[in-house]
């Protein structure tokens, strides 16, 4: 398609990919000493990262009036015909032509756009006020006003018989209608029309009459409408445009114009790639997948399975974790909820005692008061329920730390104003200038960054199968996280006027080293994925699962 | 603007008391313009005759731009009729009081839909999911998304 603009692509992308940039070029200029400060290699693309481009909603505008001037001058209709075309067929423009090629009647019809003749069965033939429009297939608005009853008497009445038949207005100031002739007056128009852009967020919205499915054109609604009621109409085309071209995605961060266009993660290519993009707001999404965020280094599809798995079960396993044991013949779970410690497992109606999990005919006349922790029966009859609880110990391992980290994700808004006051502070008591004590601020996106990418390493790990190549995977991870909380600590460090050059030191230190080490992280992560090298120990969509000859007959 | 809902049920209140209500629909109570009762039977042969079911309409201040909410009324006086689109509770799954509502249809028209739809039931039953569906309906059905599967009845 012709708005991947390929002269600017790459300076775009730069900028977009690394929001710090302008702000390390400038602290460089000044600041001999720290050009080895977080300089991303610009002209290197990293494998973990992709190309995209961030337009802005006036690019996109741009795009679809482009789209919809080519099909006015190829079929010869008004804008509004194209607008409702287009939208008829998805944006698929080369669909459009063909189809249209094919049948322009059928397609018209299909659209919504009735051909010339109305449909009103009383009416008389229409004598079009305006014979230029004749060639053209257009979607004029038919517009009779009557003001006077002498007027509504006139041998060319319209469908209706009198006044407006929804709000029963015997003398409206003014009726239109659509192609299809259904006379309705202008008040209710613009009634209908805001309550289902407004309301409902349509932008094909359907003539008032029962049953008739004439579409109300673009022109129409602008005439009808106030301002803001179109300006909300043409949002809503825009996002249809954009819900509907593959390579554009709307920023779904709130209240955010941006929209990102990627051509380079088309949905065969998500089992490898995870298609991290930036607007120019600086909010990360995946182009691949709904997560609303950036999820890598793990792809998609697992990404989705880990999320549904905690959104399902992380609750309820934290519960059964932390109220029941399991019976240790029949490992049915049993929550004790009052009375003694001799418990009759009502499946297998094995007898236990709930402290020390032995088998209660040992207990003698201890009722009640366990002794018997050490007992060798007891300590055998804990192994088992330990065993199986490990499924469970396992998952919520992985869980409690991916929850932390998203915890100090967000708990990172804190840090940053605890941060900005330091950095206040270290301009007073020193003589650091403002742009000398970024380097705290950059500490905090780096430790933000990181921490969402170690949140998913340990979603990555759960579903991991063991291997040499996990043991590596888990050193990086170990390594990253050690790195993450040092700089963190940092960060949480008193502020001493003598301390302040060597903090400063320290802290810009083990900033690059961070980075370094998430690089290193997300890169081999990356790297992998394009080597085979990850297996899953859960099947995956999209990834067909090699071990056993008998399962891969497919 | 705010005005057209009075002013239009003001109008299809002097039709349906002008004697143009459809048969075997009787306004039972129209005080105000946000709830109106009116009773409806299914004249003629069909599996539903000689019973007698009250309609309640609940109008918005944006009628008839927005559809009204229409529901059997089951009290001690009044049963919703068994039919495979209306639920136990009274709620009605009927296109045209969602998605086909268009602003042209009234109080009349309703009705008339309502009683052909009844008087076309082959069958006496309540709709297959209908337990669930009462369980945890809304208290307006006009929150609910039904899905207008079957239009032979």
């Amino acid at each position: 398609m012709d708005y991947s603009d390929d002269d600017d692509y790459n300076y775009d992308s730069d900028e977009i990919m690394d929001g710090t940039q302008d702000d390390a070029s400038s602290v460089s200029e000044m600041d001999e000493d720290e050009d080895f400060h977080i300089q991303p290699t610009k002209d290197k693309k990293k494998s973990y990262e992709i190309d995209f481009d961030c337009l802005e909603q006036t690019a996109i505008q741009d795009i679809i009036r482009a789209d919809s001037e080519q099909i006015i001058s190829i079929f010869n209709v008004d804008a509004s015909t194209a607008s409702l075309l287009l939208r008829h067929m998805g944006w698929n423009k080369e669909r459009l032509i063909e189809k249209y090629m094919d049948n322009p009647a059928q397609v018209l019809e299909a659209a919504g756009i009735p051909s010339q003749q109305p449909a009103g069965p009383s009416q008389p033939a229409p004598i079009r006020s305006n014979p230029s429009t004749r060639q053209a297939t257009s979607t004029v608005i038919r517009r009779s006003t009557r003001r006077s009853t002498a007027d509504s008497k006139a041998p060319v009445a319209p469908l209706t018989p009198v006044g407006c038949l929804i709000c029963c207005d015997e003398n409206p100031a003014s009726m239109t209608s659509l192609m299809c002739g259904h006379n309705f007056c202008s008040e209710c128009w613009a009634e209908y029309l805001k309550g289902k852009i407004r309301d409902e967020g349509e932008c094909s919205i359907k003539c008032m009459a029962e049953d008739c499915s004439v579409l109300v054109p673009d022109a129409f609604i602008k005439e009808t409408c106030d301002a803001a009621v179109y300006s909300r109409f043409e949002e809503l085309v825009l996002r249809h445009f954009v819900a509907h071209t593959k390579n554009l995605k709307y920023c779904p961060a709130p209240s955010c114009v941006y929209t990102v266009s990627c051509t380079s993660a088309p949905p065969s290519s998500l089992t490898t790639v995870v298609p991290t993009v930036v607007c120019k707001k600086g909010h990360a999404f995946c182009f691949g997948c709904p997560i609303e965020g950036d999820h890598r280094p793990l792809i998609c599809a697992v990404a989705k399975l880990w999320l549904q798995k905690c959104h399902d079960d992380s609750e309820t396993a934290n519960w059964i974790k932390s109220n029941t044991k399991e019976c240790t013949k029949c490992q049915s779970t049993i929550e004790k909820n009052g009375g003694c410690n001799h418990m009759t497992c009502r499946k297998c109606k094995h007898e236990f005692c709930w402290v020390c999990m032995g088998p209660w005919s040992e207990h003698g006349t201890a009722w009640y008061n366990c002794n018997r922790f050490d007992e060798k029966s007891s300590s055998e009859a804990r192994d088992t329920q330990s065993k199986s609880r490990i499924s469970l110990e396992r998952y919520l391992h992985y869980y409690n730390r991916w929850a932390n980290h998203e915890q100090s994700a967000k708990l990172s808004v804190e840090l940053y104003a605890k941060t900005e006051k330091k950095m206040e502070e270290m301009q007073i008591t020193s003589s650091l200038t403002w742009i000398e004590v970024q380097f705290a601020r950059k500490a905090v996106e780096e430790v933000e960054r990181c921490r969402t990418t170690l949140k998913w390493t340990y979603a990555m790990a759960y579903y991991l199968d063991r291997s040499n190549a996990k043991e590596l995977f888990e050193d990086n991870q170990r390594d990253l996280e050690k790195a993450v909380e040092d700089l963190s600590e940092l960060l949480e460090t008193p502020i001493d006027p003598e301390n302040i050059p060597m903090l400063r030191q320290k802290m810009t230190d083990k900033t690059v080293y961070v980075q370094k080490r998430n690089e290193i992280m997300l890169e081999d992560t990356a790297n992998g994925y394009l080597e085979g090298r990850w297996s899953w120990n859960t099947p995956v969509e999209g990834i067909e699962r090699d071990e056993e000859p008998a399962s891969s007959s497919a | 603007m705010a005005a057209i809902a009075p002013r239009r049920l003001t109008k299809e209140l002097k039709e349906l008391t002008m004697g143009e209500c459809p048969a075997g629909v009787q306004l039972l109570q129209s005080a105000d313009f946000e709830t109106w009762v009116l009773s409806l039977e299914v004249l003629g042969e069909s599996l539903y005759k000689g019973e007698v079911f009250a309609l309640r309409f609940r109008f918005e201040p944006q009628y008839p731009i927005a559809s009204p909410e229409v529901t059997f009324i089951v009290d001690d006086k009044f049963k919703a009729p068994i039919h495979p689109h209306v639920y136990s509770n009274g709620h009605i799954c009927a296109s045209i009081l969602g998605h086909e509502w268009s602003p042209v249809l009234g109080v009349a028209s309703v009705c008339i839909t309502l009683q052909s739809m009844l008087a076309s039931c082959k069958k006496r039953e309540r709709p297959p999911d209908n337990d669930r569906y009462v369980r945890t309906a809304p208290a307006s059905p006009k929150k609910s998304r039904f899905h207008y599967d079957d239009d032979t009845v």
